[in-house]
């Protein structure tokens, strides 16, 4: 694993307390814009910032993200501006890893990809639709430069694939809370607390869960089992809410601080 | 994975179990009308450079193309795995329809995703397809077409899987949903092998099909892989011409990459993002291509050559006035192949075309195109 990524999990670990992990499209509203954003979830709370690729297909996102990723696009946001993006918020002291769906990391170069982005002090990649099956080449390249590969599993996974996507997971394994896609939630699902039980007698990885989390109240009943608590489309609705980037940046930054609360309670 | 398992374990259970094949057989003959017929285009061939040109007629099946195959296959799947909805994605509306058909028949619920954009040019199968009783949802992301009809039917799927089958309509996806698809439609294929031996006494040259995701073809290909002698060709949408930029030929234009769990060629820009297709055919607009195209394709078992939107068009006028059968617009694009292969190919050869669907539903399409002054809409 990533020495950086484990370090995050160790400390909230000493300090009896889940960490806070938050998804942003970089990129979204511009690319300036985002790592703005990103600063603002950092100095409310988020210990692990999920920059997203946007990417033109995005099947595991909610409306939310996908409108998101579609303006993020349209401003002509790249793969060579998340780069940027991690180098930026690793000069802010931030622990910034990458969410990408597999098709932009493939057109890349994958050994290009995993290279820069450790360059720029990412310390991890979850890959959401990439298989532990067709990880071959992908392993290697992670597992040379040090970066953390994160996995999925869902309430459907049986045990033995558990295991097989544990094996192949390198950073913290990302168990979906539901099935379904992203997006806030009035309720989170109870089959996520049995999932991280089934998992926990299976690999000893830190886990994170994810999928419709956007309270105080909600992140704290995530962290009484999980070891990470992951923050998504709150994030972007508050953005897209907010009139322009400052208010985005008051606006994230006092709902960091809020579900940093709850991850400690 | 587990409901892509899940998937796999049944169907193979099925097309083991004999009953499920006898049940499906009956269907096909007393529902759909199969076989269907291999007409002999004897005027249209004239424009083939005296090819022999057969039709198989798959338009003729119930619902008007050959997607019925298909569906009524995956549909007794999911009555058989206990699930009480099918969900489907459609371009054209021709799935859309065979689909919502499929669950009225076996009293399924059905959801029917369909770019906003084809909604409005396939106005007539969206109509059809809540006389049959089924929800047809406009989708508004993306590029409003196919694949982002595709994107919504998945998250749809992982969200309601306990209950629900994705019907997938075209050979591309996560395995196994190619195999099923191909399997389903595999008998146009051995139709086809049957009936031609039985009128010519021998192979034919050239089997052809138009191909967006690429069922029809690979339900006519299917039964003649083994037989090095007959070409196998595939016409992609040229669309206003490859060079345009605005086309659907992944062949032609596109580069690997993986698009809705298949690796397959992809039409991409530099950054792996999915390039928006382009197509007069609602249902050969597609970026991606079934998997298994992309092997017959490396492997050169088969070719792919793009038609644009004239050159089909051209095919669809004259198809109509030389054999009084109005193909469906996607078609076409195999008819104008036929026309360049059958130049090629000269007066001995014989080319089976699959007429994978009628074009009722192009009409107002065709009328504006043609400059017929009937279009209803304006």
């Amino acid at each position: 694993m990533n020495g950086r990524q484990q370090a995050v999990f160790a400390r909230a670990a000493e300090e009896r307390r889940a960490v806070l992990i938050g998804y942003f499209p970089a990129g979204f509203p511009s690319v300036e814009g985002s790592v703005r954003v990103m600063a603002a979830m950092v100095r409310g709370g988020v210990d692990l910032l999920e920059v997203g690729l946007p990417y033109s297909d995005p099947l595991m996102d909610g409306p939310v993200i996908q409108a998101a990723a579609e303006r993020a696009l349209r401003e002509g946001a790249t793969t060579d501006d998340v780069v940027r993006v991690v180098s930026r918020l690793t000069e802010l002291d931030a622990v910034p890893l990458v969410m990408s769906y597999w098709n932009p990391i493939e057109r890349f170069g994958l050994e290009r990809f995993a290279t820069q982005l450790a360059d720029a002090g990412g310390v991890g990649v979850i890959t959401p639709d990439l298989t532990p099956e067709e990880a071959g080449d992908w392993i290697a390249v992670t597992d040379a430069c040090e970066i953390g590969r994160t996995f999925l599993v869902a309430p459907s996974s049986t045990d033995a694939r558990i295991e097989r996507v544990s094996r192949a997971t390198s950073g913290f394994l990302y168990a979906a809370s539901t099935m379904g896609v992203t997006g806030v939630r009035t309720q989170v699902s109870d089959a996520a607390p049995t999932l991280v039980e089934r998992a926990r007698a299976i690999t000893d990885l830190p886990i994170g869960v994810g999928l419709g989390v956007s309270t105080e109240q909600q992140a704290a009943s995530v962290a009484a089992y999980a070891d990470g608590v992951i923050v998504g489309s709150a994030f972007v609705r508050a953005v897209q809410e907010a009139g322009d980037i400052t208010a985005a940046e008051y606006a994230v930054e006092a709902l960091s601080a809020e579900l940093a609360r709850g991850v400690r309670t | 994975m587990a409901a892509l398992d899940e998937l796999d374990a049944a169907f193979r259970d099925a097309i083991g179990d004999p009953t499920f094949t006898a049940t499906l057989t009956d269907l096909e003959r007393d529902y759909t009308g199969r076989p269907s017929p291999l007409t002999r285009a004897r005027r249209f061939e004239v424009e083939c450079g005296g090819a022999r040109v057969y039709l198989k007629r798959e338009d003729l099946n119930h619902t008007g193309s050959h997607k019925i195959n298909n569906v009524l296959g995956q549909a007794l799947l999911t009555t058989r795995m206990g699930k009480r909805r099918v969900i489907a994605e459609t371009g054209a509306g021709q799935h859309g329809v065979a689909t919502a058909t499929a669950a009225a028949l076996l009293g399924l619920d059905c959801t029917v995703y369909m770019g906003e954009e084809d909604t409005r040019r396939q106005a007539l199968n969206v109509a059809r397809m809540r006389l049959l009783g089924a929800e047809v949802v406009p989708v508004v992301n993306g590029s409003r077409t196919l694949k982002d009809a595709i994107n919504e039917a998945m998250r749809d799927w992982v969200t309601h899987v306990a209950d629900t089958h994705y019907l997938l309509g075209t050979v591309t996806g996560p395995a196994p949903f190619p195999e099923i698809v191909r399997h389903f439609h595999s008998v146009i294929g051995r139709e086809t092998r049957e009936q031609i031996i039985a009128t010519e006494g021998r192979l034919p040259d050239a089997v052809v099909a138009c191909v967006g995701g690429g069922s029809n073809a690979m339900g006519i290909f299917s039964a003649f892989l083994d037989d090095p002698s007959v070409r196998l060709v595939g016409f992609e949408a040229g669309g206003e011409g490859v060079d345009t930029g605005r086309h659907a030929a992944r062949f032609a234009a596109g580069t690997p990459g993986v698009l809705h769990g298949a690796r397959t060629y992809v039409m991409q820009d530099a950054w792996g993002q999915t390039v928006p297709s382009h197509s007069i055919s609602a249902g050969l607009d597609y970026p991606g291509v079934g998997p298994e195209h992309a092997w017959l394709h490396d492997s050169g078992r088969a070719t792919y050559e793009p038609v644009t939107d004239a050159e089909a068009m051209d095919a669809f006028e004259s198809l109509c006035r030389t054999e009084g059968i109005l193909p469906a617009i996607e078609t076409a694009h195999a008819l104008a192949g036929a026309r360049r292969l059958g130049r090629e190919l000269g007066r001995d050869a014989i080319i089976v075309v699959n007429l994978s669907g009628r074009g009722d539903k192009d009409v107002v399409t065709a009328a504006r195109w043609f400059g017929l002054g009937v279009d209803p809409t304006e």
